[in-house]
């Protein structure tokens, strides 16, 4: 099957850093990555969501969106000052903050998902740590060249250009470090006035501080530590194994079909020796950021970026095989593949085993295939992550927008009044959580021969009040409620505070009590 | 213990301690957390150095930054008096009504008086101004000497029976246990009782009312309303400073108890008085 002449293939000399056999200690000194640059169509995905997830955290605080004259217009805010969260129509109070809980639950949830159908598609793709890190290599390359460039210009000694370069490059990540910092700080405050405040020197201090700290994590996590973060530090790594199982695509070398690997198969051919796909350029282990070898099987330190598959597909072109010899598979699949290859583990890799006489791929070889997806573990996890998100989304939907807390005074319990009367103090808090002024009208329900007053608001005793409630805000009153001689019935009376809209729909009520002496009456 | 050998897996030294065949090996620290660990003793160096730190025999070392943890809460205190002297200002200055009309010193009046009153007052009239047994409730409606803004502050300026001050409430209730015979006073207590409920032997009251009419209603009104000009209580009506009842109203009769309360102008100064004052009011009695 290798019969068109020994092709152009450049051989990559390189040795894994984080190969089970060469493992480094936990306290040894990092060794450096020097990825290379991959292209295909993996890393072409991969920069369309660099752009997007980028493009997400750097505009959404200036997106404007208009609440009216009473709430900020900035589309997503977090207003830490005044307690309040804005998400485009959603405005969210500290006490609702089950719904950031519920996000949090579903954002868990869906990672599980994602994680159980593509692997750690998170990882590769769409983690800050990932994205940031790429756009470091960017630079890096962009300033110092690829891969063998890096090298050199590492190994090199100490000269005028190569400090030249290293100011450069890291100017340009302490750049890109602070605008990290500096986009953080906007999703907490007016966008437009906090960046003049910044460059005017009239920004709050916390704001410089947390630029600061962001803009030093930045640098250190995506341009000093960047794999070490993911190997060392995140926990995702260690919990995957469970999500993970033989029926999750990861990425994976087809060894079946690529062992065994030989840089000079024409020659071993020749010899009459048996050999695979694989022709030991190292490509895939040069292009790895994580620093890992790839054919050394699933390991830890994987994050599924898949530029290994881009690497070796490219290979796999020039020398004119199938592509996929490193590939996304179930481990299902390959363990078919696999002992079709071995004749059932009884002998090493027989590449020809997977193949036809005229060199095709044999039918019994496994292939991926989209029912896969679909199995129990998916759809109890799509189900939980389903029922969480419609049942906040109900509740946001249905949720009340007027709010009524009552506490009893707790001394005294009760006042006797000079008629026999009883009377027993309030706190009633009304929340209007809309930004416009509403007008609720507080009423009792319940308890005969009953009547309040509002203090500060000078007007009869009565059973009900209109109270005007400024927009977005909590008025506090205190409600003195005063039994007549004649109904007050000993002990504690249960009644209720209500509440509702005088100019909507919206009601509530509050159970409260009414205390009297235990032998009154 | 000198036992002492290279670990063949990871050629790491063991420390020669053994449990259970079980050998610890002597991995150096992780450097990161060396580090973190040099940089706080460092910190803690700089630390005594700028702040407080060693105690010295009358005092501790004061630290290049001069920090005192004393003056920065009497600096605070500065502050707060500051933030505070607007409407310290405005409560002194203004009259009683115009501070209960006024939205915003209301509630810094009522704040204020609740703090003062915990600290002066609660002793006697309870924290929850509820009063006791001889300590007049301040929630309710039945006032002795008055239950309007400027009764109430005269009432705390210069107190009640209280000898130092010139101008405090005075008045005082003859025993009567020399006055009336014992019968006398049964029925009058009995009378007393009738006013506001039902008293156990009605035709005691009877017998009553003219012992009253002779004796009590000078004070206390014909009716037995009260008199607020010497402080005579209400006592036709529910409530009872001395409790309720024949046998508490004959007690009172025959050799009565009188409150004291001290003034409190001198002790606290006006402002104060006029921030109790509008507290007391606001209580749900207030006239």
């Amino acid at each position: 099957m290798l019969d068109q002449g020994e092709p152009e293939v450049q051989k990559f000399d390189v040795e894994p850093v984080n190969a089970a056999h060469v493992r480094q200690p936990l306290y040894a000194a990092r060794q450096k990555v020097f990825p290379k640059r991959a292209s295909g169509s993996f890393r072409r995905f991969k920069w369309i969501v660099m752009a997007i997830t980028l493009g997400i955290y750097y505009l959404t605080p200036w997106l404007r969106w208009d609440r009216g004259p009473f709430a900020p217009s900035q589309a997503v805010l977090i207003d830490l000052q005044h307690r309040r969260f804005y998400f485009l129509f959603v405005e969210i109070w500290p006490q609702e903050f089950i719904y950031v809980a519920g996000l949090l639950v579903m954002a868990g949830v869906g990672l599980f998902l994602i994680t159980s159908t593509v692997g750690r598609a998170w990882c590769g793709y769409t983690c800050p740590q990932t994205v940031w890190v790429d756009l470091f290599l960017v630079v890096e390359r962009a300033v110092e060249g690829d891969r063998n460039a890096r090298i050199k210009l590492d190994q090199a000694p100490w000269s005028g250009r190569k400090l030249m370069l290293r100011t450069v490059k890291h100017g340009l990540w302490l750049l890109i470090a602070a605008a990290t910092g500096g986009a953080w700080i906007f999703y907490f405050a007016d966008a437009p006035t906090l960046l003049r405040q910044l460059f005017s020197g009239n920004a709050p201090a916390v704001a410089y501080i947390t630029i600061g700290v962001l803009t030093a994590t930045t640098y250190t996590f995506g341009g000093m530590m960047r794999e070490q973060v993911c190997t060392y530090m995140c926990p995702w790594p260690r919990i995957q194994a469970a999500m993970l199982d033989e029926n999750s695509l990861t990425v994976t070398y087809n060894d079946w079909r690529g062992e065994p690997r030989s840089r000079h198969a024409k020659k071993a051919i020749a010899a009459g020796q048996k050999v695979g796909d694989c022709v030991d350029c190292n490509a895939c282990v040069a292009v790895c950021p994580m620093g890992i070898d790839i054919r050394d099987g699933q390991q830890l330190e994987c994050i599924t970026c898949a530029l290994c598959i881009d690497a070796c597909d490219a290979v796999m072109d020039k020398t004119g095989r199938e592509r996929g010899l490193i590939s996304y598979a179930t481990l299902s699949d390959y363990n078919t593949n696999m002992a079709i290859a071995t004749g059932g583990g009884a002998h090493p890799v027989d590449p020809g085993l997977v193949r036809r006489a005229d060199g095709s791929f044999s039918d019994r070889l496994a292939h991926f295939h989209l029912r896969k997806i679909f199995r129990p573990r998916t759809f109890i996890y799509f189900g939980a992550w389903s029922l969480v998100g419609l049942v906040m989304l109900y509740s946001l939907l249905t949720r009340e927008r007027l709010e009524i807390n009552v506490l009893h005074d707790r001394n005294p319990q009760y006042v006797l009044l000079s008629d026999g009367s009883i009377r027993n103090g309030y706190t009633v808090k009304l929340l209007n959580m809309l930004p416009e002024q509403r007008t609720f009208k507080l009423a009792l329900g319940g308890l005969d021969g009953a009547s309040m007053t509002i203090v500060g608001y000078d007007s009869e005793e009565g059973r009900s009040f209109a109270v005007p409630v400024e927009p977005d805000r909590l008025l506090t009153l205190k409600v003195y409620v005063k039994q007549d001689v004649a109904d007050v019935k000993p002990g504690s009376t249960d009644f209720r505070f209500e509440v509702h809209d005088m100019g909507g729909s919206e009601s509530g009520a509050y159970r409260a009590t009414f205390n009297a002496p235990e032998g009154s009456k | 213990m000198s036992d002492k050998q290279v670990d063949k897996l990871g050629g790491v030294e063991t420390t020669g301690h053994v449990w259970d065949g079980i050998r610890e090996l002597n991995n150096p620290l992780p450097r990161w957390w060396l580090w973190t660990f040099y940089a706080t003793i460092l910190w803690a160096i700089g630390y005594t150095v700028l702040y407080p730190a060693w105690p010295l025999v009358t005092h501790a070392t004061r630290g290049v930054f001069g920090f005192s943890s004393r003056a920065d809460l009497r600096t605070s205190l500065d502050d707060a008096t500051r933030a505070q002297a607007r409407y310290v200002d405005a409560i002194r200055s203004r009259s009683l009504a115009d501070i209960e009309a006024d939205n915003e010193l209301r509630p810094f009046a009522i704040a204020a008086g609740a703090a003062a009153f915990k600290v002066n007052c609660s002793q006697c009239h309870g924290s929850g101004a509820q009063g006791g047994n001889g300590y007049p409730n301040l929630n309710d409606d039945d006032w002795l000497w008055g239950g309007d803004l400027s009764s109430i502050y005269q009432t705390i300026s210069h107190g009640i029976r209280y000898e130092a001050d010139a101008d405090t409430r005075q008045s005082e209730m003859p025993a009567f246990r020399d006055v009336l015979k014992p019968d006398q006073i049964k029925a009058v207590a009995s009378y007393v009782v009738s006013l506001s409920g039902t008293p156990r032997n009605p035709e005691l009251a009877v017998k009553g009312k003219p012992v009253f009419e002779q004796n009590c209603a000078a004070c206390h009104g014909p009716e037995g309303r009260g008199g607020r000009q010497v402080g005579a209580p209400n006592l036709a009506d529910a409530i009872w400073l001395y409790g309720p009842g024949e046998e508490a109203v004959e007690r009172q009769v025959e050799s009565p108890r009188h409150g004291v309360m001290p003034a409190w102008q001198v002790r606290l100064g006006d402002t104060t008085v006029k921030e109790l004052t509008v507290f007391v009011h606001s209580l749900g009695g207030g006239e």
